[in-house]
């Protein structure tokens, strides 16, 4: 017991990086690009005066919003975007199945899986508005442009995280009906799609909420929705049809991220 | 009915985790298989249903070498083995009954069992399982919702609907209590010898293993160190399969617990 008498002994968690020297260069380092960077900054003080004027306006606008004297715009815009985002949805959905089950090293083989990785990584590279630009050079202006970038990016996003989703099944789970001599889709069926059914779900209804947002921007570049006639409002200064645009699009979202947590709860 | 001949498995990292193992057993004989961690008691059973792929060596079950089978028939042969695991493997957001029919999807084509509408036949004999066992009020319920003893119990209805000639259990009661613990084997060795299943059962429980089996077979290191009656095994034979340590108490006689009948069992 003669260890106790001696001085307490010290602890301190030890640090993420080891080397001293280069855990304070590390520090000051990105200290002093911060700087740098913020110092780089040219900001027109003059023009930013002018613009809150403008901006202040805008603000305003939020006050009245004007939602009668454009809302057969408004209206048809708004159709379009729900349309294509539904459509978008639900296509990318139906082609991100197959995909993710090809990209889940655990249930794939080497070969397929390469393959669905490479879709992935292709659709993932690319930002839904550049893909959008080229899709309405291919296809022309208007809503099948929109539907068909949206679509591309769903299946990005929902392969890759439905593939990691099946990676993190259970094994033993799937061992056990591969034991019973299920065949193939039999085995998917009831040993890998009830433990990712509640993910899949909640990432489509997630999807959904993206996709309607993204088709809001999507009007800019020519494929077709709200984005369009919001851009116009802008242009023609309508601060209050495009404060009442907007105020449509965070209620639809809002509504689609409550709807989201009813039905994620539903299915846990 | 069961003879593994020199069965050899040798794992990508270069462990050998079956050295040669030369086994038969005949039909309705109950076989308990014991050996420290690592000792190959997992692989062993696996080989025979080739959830793991044996290196070299053979299987024959009732004449048919189980190793040279195409996936096709190796399904086939799948059917003719239930399993039983060690944390029930049961697919947790399934109900009771979905988990009992899944025994049967080796026998039954893919929209029958993808849209649930088993064949008459085989809900009758799920339901007659689930009784037997002393579950059929929860036929329902989700097996997420069950207890440990429950869950198991489930387990053994799903490997006996297969209509099996061999039940491969891998520590059966390594998650439950004492008391369950022996309801679950005493109900696993009645059930075998009702129908006349040969079985190998792994376990840690060596005590528990000499109350129910005929057989005892010893592993380490991969290889067979005792095959013989539960009543030969010694201090000396005990040391030989787990090293040394003080075995007098593990092998004392333990006497017989009250019969329980399956209702107790269920609340349990």
């Amino acid at each position: 017991m003669s260890a106790t008498l001696s001085a307490p002994r010290k602890w301190r968690k030890p640090p993420l990086i080891k080397n001293p020297f280069l855990r304070w260069s590390l520090l000051l380092g990105s200290l002093a690009y911060l700087l740098l960077a913020v110092g780089s900054l040219e900001v027109n003080w003059s023009r930013v005066y002018e613009g809150l004027d403008r901006g202040g306006r805008f603000i305003l606008a939020f006050t009245h919003p004007d939602f009668i004297s454009r809302w057969s715009d408004i209206y048809d815009g708004m159709m379009e975007s729900v349309i294509m985002t539904i459509t978008s949805t639900a296509a990318g959905i139906i082609i991100s199945i197959p995909i993710g089950l090809g990209a889940a090293r655990n249930i794939a083989p080497l070969p397929v899986y390469i393959i669905c990785r490479g879709i992935i990584a292709v659709s993932r590279a690319l930002h839904e508005i550049i893909v959008a630009i080229l899709m309405v050079a291919i296809f022309g202006f208007g809503p099948l442009a929109g539907f068909i970038t949206l679509s591309f990016a769903t299946i990005g996003f929902l392969s890759k995280l439905l593939a990691e989703d099946i990676e993190d099944t259970d094994r033993s789970q799937a061992e056990a009906i591969k034991a019973t001599g299920a065949a193939w889709l039999q085995w998917i069926n009831y040993g890998i799609q009830p433990q990712v059914m509640p993910r899949l779900i909640g990432l489509s209804m997630y999807r959904l909420d993206i996709n309607f947002r993204e088709s809001a921007i999507l009007g800019l570049v020519g494929a077709g929705g709200i984005g369009a006639t919001l851009n116009t409002a802008f242009d023609r200064y309508e601060f209050d049809t495009a404060a009442a645009i907007i105020i449509i699009i965070i209620t639809i979202v809002m509504c689609l991220e409550y709807l989201s947590g009813v039905i994620r709860a539903k299915v846990q | 009915m069961l003879k593994l001949n020199q069965l050899t498995k040798r794992y990508a990292t270069g462990d050998l985790a079956l050295k040669a193992v030369d086994v038969e057993i005949p039909k309705g004989q109950v076989v308990a298989l014991i050996g420290p961690s690592g000792a190959g008691k997992s692989t062993l059973i696996r080989c025979i249903n080739r959830l793991v792929e044996p290196t070299s060596g053979g299987v024959d079950l009732n004449g048919k070498e189980l190793t040279k089978l195409g996936s096709g028939a190796l399904r086939q042969a799948r059917r003719r083995m239930g399993m039983i695991f060690q944390e029930y493997a049961l697919v947790e957001r399934l109900t009771v009954m979905e988990n009992v029919l899944s025994g049967r999807l080796g026998y039954v084509g893919f929209w029958r069992s993808f849209l649930r509408r088993y064949p008459q036949s085989a809900v009758d004999e799920a339901f007659r399982l689930l009784e037997r066992v002393g579950l059929d009020h929860m036929a329902d319920k989700r097996a997420d919702e069950l207890s440990g003893g429950q869950r198991q119990r489930v387990g053994i209805a799903r490997a006996l609907i297969q209509d099996p000639e061999l039940l491969l259990v891998d520590e059966p009661t390594a998650s439950l209590d004492p008391k369950t613990s022996r309801q679950i084997m005493r109900l696993i060795c009645e059930l075998c010898a009702e129908r006349d299943l040969a079985a190998i059962i792994n376990i840690h429980d060596v005590a528990l293993a000499q109350m129910f089996v005929q057989r005892v077979i010893g592993l380490r290191f991969g290889e067979v160190v005792y095959d013989g009656p539960p009543n030969e095994l010694t201090p000396d034979t005990l040391t030989q399969i787990y090293g040394e340590e003080d075995w007098e108490a593990t092998i004392e006689k333990v006497d017989e617990e009250e019969v329980v009948t399956p209702e107790e069992g269920a609340v349990a």
